[in-house]
């Protein structure tokens, strides 16, 4: 096997030297109790042209561009990744290199953390972001932690219109925790309202998505001046931080803490996963904040260099009282973004965005013109919801046939918007594929 | 003296991106704009962020230069004990590549993602019968986020049998993971010392067991790389007061094909694919950390589980004492295909050669540095073992000084300061895809600093000189912290 | 780290195990960590002291000390509530380590009781504590 060295030669040598009369007597000490009373039962080992053989297999029994046009975000989104990027994150010395624990000889992936960790800051309009976590659902999570942890308190309030996926996320972390959320219902224009958001004395955090799930943009300012008033943490999650190349960022609003997906910046789709999770904060919450931190200094030779830093935060120094247990974060998709966002520049990334949202609005537009009730009114990005008349489930159903998916059915996660579907559109779709769609669904 | 690896090369120096860069560049080919401009509603409108505009040379060159200061397995030996630094196979990127999968939607119909269910559904198979557990969650994104998978099933267990427990026993020589993980859950840890032999011993886990604890959390092969003989009698006693036993799998690597977790009376594995499963780390992560659990806990496993219904593969949704979710979508799924390509790559008879070839590797290290090094724990070790600094300490030089200075010699630092138990702890795992050759260089290196150590330990003490950079001021960083550009 | 000879260690304090010393000014006391501490820690970047005004008892940890590292816990030589706090410590954590009985001072505590001063370690069984 082209992984294991190892000749018998080696082995008897090794074996001599190491006092064991065999591979199977390295195992001596383990008890029969402990060991398998049969081998494994696996499948037959596959030569490398075998493999690629199976798994072309399947993966030619999935659904993906340019095969189909696929118009769905909710939190996974399809953009284009320039070559550069893939071909950059591939290097060895990135892909295989360890967490920089010894800075000497991790400059690399520290110095390309730190400008990650820049950029991220300043697309988010936030004083400091983090070196990543999973994804943008369990980011929430942490960031409700986080404020539970700051203010001492014990509630939360979180918006509905966040990503109902992150939403059950942050339950399954805080039931344990004894911590309460409270659920703040969207408005008819699809934004949140911060009147329903009830008497905000005691929350530690009051959270909202922008763009919401519903693809709306919020009114972050007005809920994060409601959420100070009372002392609470302004938490504003995202799944698509493009919307902050053409709208107003977390930061400018007065988040204190902005934590999302950044799967969007580059990195594929990947049914799911990996994605990343940005994660931003004050400086003034710095010491509270879960996760790595890049820092910069200088060397014996008083050369600049960068060090991770904070580091009694984490879960190996600080144990059961850490600010997270995380330790492997995404540290290669924080990568692949920052590769994304230097090639895009700030020009680009402004450009990128318009592009985005023109396109949305014109296939929004089609879709009025046709017929079809768009019904949150509100300003979206790259999403927003239709209404399709009663028995569109038929005409989506054919529209797979087509290899087309005409957005996210939204009756699985807000009952009462049955017939509602959710519809995405990135640069990837041609005008063309725009007007097909809409021609289609109307049909 | 046979030549060492570490030498110097062609390394360029590079800017930070923003300090490069000119008004206007772009590296990225903008498409094409079918549709008319619109403004964004003025009230929400943002003015963009402050990035450089760059061209694709610049990026290309950056990225390049950068990549070039860095260690990798690809470069050289990682033998970082309970990380697994094992090579990475290439294939598995050409795997996780396929567009297929590379550009598929989480939340596709599921007649149009058969491809990527099929796949997790098989590779649960594989990671149970590997374990020897019943079922299994590959949502989880590392090793941690399993262990608060674990830790939630733990949970969720003890309030669904009416006693909410808050203590969890966890040994001396635990990752700080586990601790964290625990207080995630609201669980208190009980700390419990490890016996002269390093292990835990059933009278030490009986002494602390009650029914206010909820389990213990084991690690086996423990992080002094030596396997936990006793674990079944500990099962036994905290099974026997209404507990769980969940068992850390870090250190899987040793024991594939030879150990059954179900049989030690674990209830609860996570694997980390990013060790075991040769996933590769990519500076820090991602990785993937899947929960194997005995067959009693399947009910209360992370949804959606994949199901074959009818004539298909599914995301069921459908288990009703579920513990939720931990990421949005189902986990992460690139390196979910690569484990799976590896596993099919070796298959069983290789799996099992690979744990005998890393204890082989591990075990000879550590016959031939015991002389040398201060060996605390003088027992036959499994894939890791650990050494000290105590023989150095005579001269002033410590643990760090003996890790930079090994930089010097082309190699990466094993562990250090870890676990806690040995203090100046020097951790060694080499795994098995370490060559003789190799490894014989390593062990030469390590018998040159301890040499250094005696003859010149100022040599130690300024090391490394090699590499890009020398030591770094990590007060400074501390205490002036400087987070951005 | 230091030889023992090589630290110092005023006999008009009084000490405790976990490495606070206790210096008496009227009627309150003055906090900080030894000598010994602060060499064991090594350069300390970070220190958490309580809100003024908060109570603990003997014994309770009122805060933390931090290296690069490693934490440390800093427990109460006597209980009490806490008066002042050393700001300068916020910007300025060395001091701990250039003066750990002078400017590195931590927190100023007014007693719950009158005699808990008396039942602390002296300099010299301190140091045997240490040598021990």
């Amino acid at each position: 096997m082209r992984y294991l060295p190892h000749t018998p030669d080696d082995i008897a040598e090794m074996l001599k030297a190491a006092g064991a009369e065999s591979l199977d007597g390295l195992f001596a000490g383990i008890p029969p109790d402990c060991r398998r009373s049969a081998p494994m039962v696996l499948p037959h080992p596959l030569t490398e042209w075998e493999l690629n053989t199976h798994i072309d297999r399947l993966a030619g029994r999935m659904a993906a561009a340019p095969d189909y046009k696929v118009f769905v975000g909710a939190g996974s989104y399809e953009h284009f990744i320039p070559a550069s990027v893939g071909f950059l994150t591939s290097r060895s010395e990135f892909v295989t290199s360890y967490t920089p624990y010894q800075p000497e000889i991790s400059q690399g992936t520290l110095q390309a953390v730190f400008e990650y960790q820049t950029l991220a800051a300043r697309l988010l309009g936030m004083e400091v972001a983090n070196a990543s976590m999973y994804d943008g659902a369990s980011a929430l999570a942490e960031a409700l932690l986080m404020a539970a942890r700051i203010t001492r308190r014990s509630k939360v309030a979180l918006s509905q219109a966040v990503h109902p996926l992150y939403r059950r996320v942050v339950d399954t972390y805080l039931k344990p925790t004894g911590i309460e959320v409270r659920e703040v219902p969207f408005r008819p224009d699809g934004t949140t309202d911060p009147g329903a958001l009830g008497d905000p004395v005691g929350l530690a955090a009051v959270a909202v998505q922008s763009p919401n799930f519903l693809g709306c943009i919020e009114a972050t300012a007005a809920l994060a001046e409601r959420a100070h008033s009372a002392g609470a943490l302004c938490i504003a999650a995202f799944s698509e931080p493009l919307a902050f190349g053409l709208f107003r960022n977390p930061g400018s609003q007065g988040a204190d803490i902005a934590c999302g997906e950044g799967q969007s910046l580059g990195i594929p789709r990947c049914f799911g996963g990996p994605g990343l999770g940005m994660f931003a904060s004050k400086m003034q919450y710095v010491r509270n904040m879960p996760g790595r931190l890049v820092g910069e200094t200088r060397d014996k030779e008083g050369r600049r260099g960068f060090v991770l830093t904070l580091s009694t935060r984490e879960q190996h120094i600080r144990r059961e009282k850490a600010t997270s247990n995380i330790c492997t974060n995404n540290s290669l998709c924080a990568l692949t973004t920052a590769v994304y966002m230097a090639s895009l520049g700030g020009s680009g990334l402004r450009e990128l965005a318009q592009l985005n949202y023109d396109k949305t609005e014109y296939l929004k537009a089609k879709l009025r013109a046709a017929g079809i009730s768009l019904p949150f009114s509100a300003a979206t990005f790259n999403e927003f919801v239709a209404a399709f008349p009663d028995g569109f489930d038929a005409v989506y159903r054919r529209l797979l046939g087509k290899k087309i998916v005409a957005g996210l059915p939204l009756a699985a996660y807000y009952p009462r918007l049955k017939n509602h579907y959710l519809l995405c559109v990135t640069e990837t779709m041609s005008k063309d594929d725009l007007d097909t769609l809409a021609k289609e669904v109307t049909s | 003296m046979t030549d060492f690896l570490g030498t110097t090369g062609l390394v360029l120096d590079e800017p930070l991106l923003w300090e490069q860069g000119r008004k206007g560049r772009c590296g990225f080919s903008l498409p094409r704009r079918d549709v008319e401009r619109r403004p964004a509603p003025e009230a929400l409108a943002g003015e963009g962020p402050d990035f450089p505009d760059l061209s694709e040379v610049d990026v290309v060159r950056h990225y390049t230069r950068l990549s070039t200061w860095n260690f990798s397995v690809d470069t050289g030996m990682y033998p970082l004990g309970s990380c697994t630094m094992k090579y990475n196979p290439k294939t598995n990127e050409r795997q996780a590549a396929r567009p297929g999968f590379a550009g598929a939607h989480p939340l596709l119909p599921s007649e149009l993602c058969q491809g990527a269910l099929e796949l997790m559904a098989a590779l649960e198979c594989l990671l149970a019968e590997i374990t020897g557990l019943d079922a299994v969650t590959l949502q989880p994104g590392a090793g941690a986020h399993g262990e608060l998978t674990g830790m939630l099933i733990f949970h969720a267990f003890h309030r669904r049998k009416g006693s909410a427990r808050s203590k969890i026993i966890v040994p001396d020589t635990a990752h700080g993971t586990n601790p964290a993980s625990a207080s995630l859950c609201g669980y208190t840890s009980v700390p419990i010392a490890s016996n002269e032999k390093g292990i835990l011993s059933p009278e030490a886990v009986a002494a602390v067991m009650d029914d206010q604890t909820c389990g213990i959390m084991v690690t086996n092969p423990n992080t002094l790389g030596l396997f936990e003989e006793n674990i079944k009698a500990i099962a036994d006693i905290v099974h026997a007061k209404g507990g769980l036993v969940y068992c850390d799998g870090a250190n899987m690597n040793a024991v594939l094909g030879m150990a059954h977790m179900g049989n030690m009376g674990v209830d609860v594995l996570h694997l980390n694919l990013h060790k075991t499963f040769a996933t590769p780390h990519g500076g820090g992560g991602p990785g993937a950390g899947p929960v194997c659990v005995a067959k009693h806990l399947e009910p209360f496993l992370p949804v959606p589980r994949v199901r074959f219904v009818d004539d298909r593969y599914v995301l069921s949704e459908d288990f009703p004492l579920s513990i939720g979710k931990l990421q949005a979508f189902w986990g992460n799924t690139a390196n979910l295909i690569r484990a799976y390509s590896y596993i099919l790559s070796m298959g069983a008879e290789d799996l099992k050669r690979v744990s005998q070839l890393a204890v082989l590797n591990a075990r000879y290290i550590k016959e031939r540095l015991k002389g040398t090094y201060h060996l605390p724990y003088d027992r036959p070790c499994m894939h890791e073992c650990v050494f000290s600094d105590k023989h150095q300490q005579a001269h002033k030089v410590t643990t760090l000084d003996i890790a930079k200075r090994l930089m010097d010699y082309g190699f990466h630092p094993p562990t250090i300061y870890f676990p806690l138990v040995v203090p100046g702890a020097i951790m060694i795992e080499p795994t098995e895809t370490e060559s003789k050759e190799t490894i014989d260089l390593f062990i030469d290196a390590m018998k040159a600093i301890a040499a250094e150590a005696r003859a010149n330990p100022e040599t130690l003490r300024e090391a490394p000189t090699r590499c890009k950079r020398r030591r770094l001021d990590e007060t400074a960083a501390a205490r002036k912290p400087c987070l951005r550009g | 780290m230091k030889d023992l000879s090589e630290l110092k260690f005023p006999d008009d304090l009084h000490y405790v195990e976990s490495h606070e010393w206790v210096r008496a000014e009227g009627g309150r006391v003055r906090i900080g960590i030894t000598d010994y501490a602060q060499d064991q820690l090594g350069d300390i970047v970070y220190v958490e002291l309580p809100a003024v005004g908060k109570t603990f008892a003997q014994g309770a940890p009122f805060g933390s000390v931090e290296s690069v590292k490693a934490v440390s816990e800093l427990y109460m030589p006597i209980g009490g509530k806490v008066a002042e706090i050393n700001a300068d410590l916020e910007n300025s954590p060395e001091v701990v380590n250039t003066g750990p009985y002078d400017q590195g001072w931590m927190i100023v505590v007014e007693p719950a009781s009158a005699d808990e001063v008396n039942g602390l370690l002296t300099r010299d069984a301190y140091l045997g504590k240490l040598k021990g």
